[in-house]
């Protein structure tokens, strides 16, 4: 089993948006780069619900608009409380989303990963697919010089490896860098893809042109599990799903199809895809176990990167930005170090740290550090208030000839019979705690 | 022994959509991918090669982005790769396909040496006519081998070539003379895995880029669409067609509620036959 003669700058495993920024950097700027991916094509294994954050990509693709493949951008944003009858809803919409440069957007991830994948190659990366790297290869010393993979033919060797191999991180693992993802940290999120005529979807939504609805949802449709479900408007479908943390789907028995279609029938969300045809079904994992969770990101001869590196915002719904950023800092470090002539060894490398800490994805992730542990020991937050809410919500709103004083008062009554006043200040003195 | 395989890049059949509304095939967003069948013509010339030695060469004809289907050729293990693409060429029927991909296969020889093999799938899974291949063959003069399953020998030395052939009723052995075009069928044998220095090579390769003129088709009339008589009247989705199929409304609730729906529409349309399967299920 020979080994490949040449030497690789770096190689990248993994072609999804961490990888592919960081391959993209790298190449640009004239290092010799191999990216390294599972699937079929590039996009082939990722899935996502999908939002596309332009900032992040546009630091990296300045004129990506030009031409990838975009669904629609997002002018408004409903974030829906719900129990399970009602909806309460708070909505932002705005006509300065309409801009030149739209801010969000829907994006199909197959689609738009090949469309990146595509920028790789021109800018002079070499794209390996349905080609899985198995292992790292160590010298005496412990520092990864290259990867060996299901192919014939030996390792390929590189000065560093970038993981942006997704949120399961078995090469990492394998490689002993890192844990077994923890069932607490992680999140299952299910999605169907429901096609309907484009005026349709305009209709439903008030929408037109190009322009996009996001809808984020909580409440009792997660079955008093920590997670949300989401409804998202693609130029000829939608796209709708939900997920919860995994530990709680083992504790509840709850199946994640099973939440699914109860989002689905929901008599808010029902009228929205009736009618339309189900033509994709998908499943993912999304690290969601925030700051506390993250495995180590650099090493010697190597930088974790992405889902990998377990850089998600669950609070935001951010992630795909934060893999780019990851991914485009990783590059930019590396290109950094090669034209310094400086190893890619672990002191040289906490650059890649420094870097990350510097930018609003460490900023971000340590803002939100105490958020999962919150939600996971504060339940009723996704329960109870919800119901509260929307009993609060109905009463107010039903005219019975009751006096409006009553109503208040009742309204106070339940909040304090079901929670209790003290329940209710500690609450928020935790939340504002966790927030902050 | 130099042998050339012709491919086709075709969208993956197992990810077209057809568009619940208009009813027209939604190609955007559709992975391309090798028609399958090229895949055993293309082991199978490799195995030749392997055995006799020489090169194979791939051959398609497409748009420029047909070159990733070579790319992937190249890093199964090929030697070469001839793209042929022109607008000259867009719109082509069977007619025009078989006519250009001739004068490439010309050209070919001319330039690394005489095939003694083509290859191809024995269709493609998105034109389905089984055409092409015989066309080239006819406008070369090769012998030609349809669903071939498998091949039996070849003798260099006295130029000849047998096969197993599959036809009606049972598998033909046949012999002929090289040069010979073979159509293979499916499932004859494995496809293999390049290595990773095939796949390094077949990522970087150049291509051969040819358009009409460098692969000497003087005669642009008989290509593309004005060298295609096939005219394409109407496309449309077929209708349900077995007679005792009915299609049933049923209310999009759970799949419990739906296949519950089902199973009582399907009672109320056959009387006794709940009985019946209680029956069976009591055992008597």
């Amino acid at each position: 089993m020979g080994t490949i003669e040449e030497r690789f700058d770096a190689i990248v495993v993994g072609a999804g948006p961490s990888g592919n920024a960081a391959a993209y950097t790298m190449a640009k700027n004239g290092l010799k780069v191999l990216q390294i991916e599972r699937g079929e094509y590039p996009g082939s294994k990722n899935v996502q619900g999908a939002i596309l954050y332009a900032d992040a990509l546009e630091r990296i693709i300045p004129d990506f608009r030009e031409d990838a493949p975009l669904e629609r951008h997002v002018v408004e944003q409903r974030i829906w409380m719900m129990d399970d009858t009602s909806h309460t809803g708070m909505h932002y919409r705005s006509d300065d989303f309409n801009e030149e440069k739209p801010n969000r957007y829907t994006i199909i991830r197959a689609q738009f990963d090949r469309w990146f994948s595509s920028k790789v190659r021109e800018a002079g990366a070499i794209v390996l697919c349905e080609t899985t790297v198995t292992e790292l290869l160590k010298d005496r010393n412990g520092k990864v010089i290259g990867v060996l993979t299901d192919r014939h033919g030996g390792p390929v060797l590189a000065d560093v490896v970038v993981l942006a191999e997704g949120v399961n991180g078995l090469i990492g693992q394998r490689a002993g860098l890192r844990e077994e993802l923890h069932p607490r940290t992680v999140a299952l999120a299910v999605k169907e893809m429901h096609f309907l005529p484009q005026e349709v979807i305009e209709q439903r939504f008030n929408i037109s042109g190009d322009s996009g609805v996001v809808i984020e949802a909580m409440g009792t449709i997660t079955k008093g599990m920590t997670g949300t479900g989401f409804l998202y408007t693609n130029r000829e479908s939608i796209s709708i799903g939900i997920g919860c943390v995994i530990e709680d789907f083992t504790r509840t028995g709850q199946t994640p199809y099973g939440l699914l279609d109860k989002f689905k029938s929901h008599p808010s969300v029902a009228p929205l895809i009736a009618g339309a045809e189900v033509k994709e079904y998908a499943a993912h994992l999304i690290p969601e176990g925030g700051y506390k969770a993250m495995p180590s990101i650099y090493g010697n001869g190597w930088v974790v990167t992405g889902d990998a590196a377990h850089l998600v915002n669950a609070v935001h719904r951010e992630g795909s930005n934060l893999a780019m950023t990851s991914g485009r800092i990783a590059g930019e470090t590396i290109t950094y170090l090669k034209r310094r002539r400086e190893p890619c060894d672990f002191d040289h490398l906490g650059e890649y740290r420094k870097r990350l800490e510097e930018s609003f994805v460490l900023k971000d992730m340590r803002k939100y550090q105490k958020i999962p542990d919150f939600l996971h020991g504060q339940r009723h937050f996704l329960d109870l208030y919800p119901r509260l809410i929307s009993k609060a919500a109905q009463t107010w709103l039903r005219v019975d000839g009751k006096a409006k004083r009553e109503k208040e008062g009742e309204i106070m009554k339940t909040l304090r019979k079901q929670r209790g006043l003290a329940g209710l200040v500690a609450d928020g003195v935790r939340f504002a705690r966790a927030w902050r | 022994m130099h042998i050339v395989v012709c491919i086709k890049q075709v969208p993956d059949s197992a990810q077209i959509r057809v568009h619940p509304v208009t009813n027209t095939i939604m190609r955007q967003g559709v992975p391309t991918i090798i028609n399958p069948y090229d895949l055993f013509a293309l082991e199978e010339a490799l195995r030749l090669r392997d055995t006799f030695g020489g090169e194979v060469t791939v051959l398609t004809m497409g748009p420029p982005m047909a070159e990733e289907s070579l790319r992937k050729a190249l890093g199964i293990g090929a030697d070469r790769a001839v793209l042929l693409t022109d607008r000259f060429f867009a719109g082509s029927d069977t007619l025009a396909t078989s006519f250009a991909l001739a004068q490439a296969v010309r050209k070919i020889g001319e330039t690394w040496g005489e095939p003694k093999l083509v290859f191809t799938g024995k269709q493609t899974i998105d034109g389905d006519t089984a055409q092409v291949g015989p066309g080239i063959a006819r406008r070369l003069g090769l012998q030609q081998f349809t669903y071939v399953a498998g091949i039996q020998d070849v003798n260099e030395a006295a130029g000849t070539i047998t096969v197993l052939r599959r036809a009606e009723g049972g598998v033909q052995e046949l012999s002929t003379q090289l040069p010979a075009l073979i159509t293979m069928l499916e499932g004859t044998n494995e496809i293999r895995r390049g290595s990773i220095a095939d796949v390094l090579r077949g990522a970087r390769a150049e291509l051969v880029t040819w358009n009409a003129q460098a692969a000497g088709i003087a005669d642009v009339t008989s290509c593309g669409l004005r060298g295609s008589p096939t005219v394409v009247k109407r496309v449309f989705a077929p209708k349900t067609r077995a007679a005792k199929a009915t299609q049933v409304e049923v209310k999009d609730r759970t799949p419990e509620t739906i296949a519950e729906d089902l199973i009582d529409q399907i009672y109320a349309r056959q009387p006794g036959l709940e009985d019946d399967l209680m029956r069976m299920a009591a055992g008597y």
